[in-house]
């Protein structure tokens, strides 16, 4: 079990404990943690799963994947240095108790 | 005036994001949310990509059980609506075998399709792909080598195609149109796909209707023998309007609906596969069978029904299609008869009498982006705007 943590606007915070090779994006739709929506599933098509990674993570989360900048393009809330697709970060043991912040709104 | 009770009829796709959008908006009252499919709503997309290879079922699931109860939806899996009621707004529902009556203030319509089965003789031995069990089972066909025949060369054979192909299975696609995904892309696009689908082994029969499915295979029109251990058929689907039919609600290719979804009963809305709306562009009633048009016909339909918006719906049509690592995305929606012109290797612009009506792409997730951007845009599309995409 790896675990996550989801802030979100206002503060609070969802711990969730997820299985390894689960995606961020994943792991929060199926704890029903409320912020990501993951329209399109993981296909990289929607942008509907942008979250920020906490800076204390950023390095061990790295960098974006390819074609991630474009499609960052069509998220609804700003998009800065710590964006990723949620649906882009796949959970490993080294990112137990990774935590990554909401944004405003998915729409 | 906001309804009491909202009752949807389909949890997939569209149906599930009625329900969750309506909280989302601060509907109050009460919702029910009928699917006649086992289990947790779910994703078809990965039915024919991922979930073939990993098989798991959990990662299909829109949201998991508790969240039902959370946000107060009443969800009756297992259970089919077999009639309206319009006068007296109420449904009558089949669950385990006993008939139940249900009523409504508003009713959302999100039946879907099902797969349509050609005239060809022995069909009823060939497999479907639409739900999760129809998945379940080809995957257990997927266990041992086997030669497989598609009929049908849209999206949803040509993924199943290529992850058999990727798998070590014989494969054969056949196609009565003479190039695939005919309905969907361009010629060029047609072209492209067919050159990576023989590069990956799998035999193509474009332009050849299957006439019989046989223990050993399928035959052709031409005569010609597909030898195949099992036949998969996704040879296009049907809206499932029956329903709406017999409540005689309009139809037209699907339940016909006005620009803000609502269908020829102002208490009952349609969305998604099985509704046929204005098309924005103009081109008179259109379905289309995608997740972004029934979560966006979805998101609409709440809104009007929790908050009384009346925005006519607009929303610009994506689509994609994962075939082997290839990924085909499309902005905006193009007839089969739209005209084609390469903007760059890889980019295809459609066109019709109003000018830009979508743009393929191949790999190209920011010439995509700006497609939508472009295609959105009330602005009319010059030649640098169309060079800016591939830039
Ligand atoms: C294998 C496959 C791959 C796909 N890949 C993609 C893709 O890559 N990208 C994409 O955008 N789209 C894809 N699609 C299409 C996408 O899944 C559909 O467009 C989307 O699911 C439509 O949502 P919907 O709510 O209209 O219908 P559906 O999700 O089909 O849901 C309709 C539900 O209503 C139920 N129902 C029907 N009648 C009744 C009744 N009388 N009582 C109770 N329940 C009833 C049905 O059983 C079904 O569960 C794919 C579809 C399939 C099958
Ligand atoms: S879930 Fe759609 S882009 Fe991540």
């Amino acid at each position: 079990m790896i675990k996550v943590t989801y802030v979100a606007q206002d503060g609070t915070r969802t711990n969730i404990d997820a299985d390894e090779g689960d995606s961020v994006m994943h792991a929060a739709v199926s704890n029903d943690v409320d912020g990501i929506v993951g329209e399109c599933g993981g296909s990289m098509m929607c942008a509907t799963c942008h979250c920020y990674v906490d800076d204390a993570w950023a390095e061990k989360v790295g960098p974006r994947s390819a074609g991630e900048d474009d499609m960052l393009e069509g998220a609804a809330s700003e998009v800065t240095e710590r964006s990723r697709l949620s649906c882009q970060i796949k959970l490993t043991p080294e990112l137990d108790g990774l935590v990554v912040h909401l944004p405003e709104e998915q729409f | 005036m906001t309804p009491g009770t909202v009752t949807i009829i389909g949890a997939g796709q569209g149906g599930f994001q009625a329900a969750i959008s309506l909280r989302q908006n601060g509907f109050e009252g009460a919702i029910t949310l009928i699917g006649d499919e086992p289990g947790l709503p779910y994703q078809r997309p990965p039915l024919s990509k991922v979930y073939l290879q990993d098989g798991k079922a959990e990662a299909l699931y829109l949201r998991p059980e508790s969240f039902f109860e959370a946000k107060r939806i009443d969800y009756l899996p297992g259970t089919r609506v077999e009639a309206i009621d319009r006068a007296a707004q109420r449904l009558t529902v089949l669950r385990d075998g006993a008939e139940k009556s249900l009523p409504y203030d508003h009713l959302i319509l999100a039946t879907g399709t099902r797969n349509l089965r050609p005239p060809i003789e022995g069909i009823a031995h060939a497999c479907d792909l639409r739900t999760l069990t129809d998945a379940q089972r080809l995957r257990e066909k997927l266990d041992q080598p086997a030669r497989i025949a598609v009929i049908g060369g849209g999206f949803i054979g040509l993924e199943f195609a290529a992850v058999a192909r990727k798998l070590g299975h014989e494969v054969a696609v056949i196609e009565a149109a003479p190039r695939l995904m005919a309905r969907a892309v361009s010629q060029r696009m047609s072209d492209h796909f067919a050159d990576l689908h023989r590069g990956w082994g799998t035999a193509l029969h474009l332009g050849q209707p299957a006439v019989a499915v046989e223990p050993a295979g399928v035959t052709l029109a031409d005569g010609t023998g597909v030898t195949a251990d099992f036949v998969l058929v996704a040879a296009g689907v049907r809206p499932n309007v029956e329903l709406a039919e017999a409540a005689g609600l309009a139809i037209d290719n699907g339940v016909k609906t006005d620009a803000r979804l609502q269908t020829s009963d102002p208490a009952i809305s349609a969305l998604g596969d099985c509704a046929s709306f204005p098309d924005p562009r103009g081109r008179g009633h259109i379905r289309l069978e995608s997740v972004q048009a029934a979560t966006d016909h979805a998101r609409l339909i709440a809104k009007r029904l929790a908050k009384g918006d009346t925005d006519p719906y607009g929303a610009l049509p994506w689509f994609w299609s994962d075939q082997g690592a290839c990924k085909l995305q499309i902005a905006g929606y193009a007839t089969p008869d739209a005209a084609e012109e390469e903007i760059a290797a890889g980019i295809v612009g459609r066109f019709d009498e109003r000018g830009l009506a979508a743009i393929e792409t191949i790999d190209n997730a920011r010439a995509h982006m700006r497609a939508r951007k472009l295609i959105a845009s009330p602005e009319p599309v010059t030649r640098a705007d169309l060079e800016e995409i591939a830039a």
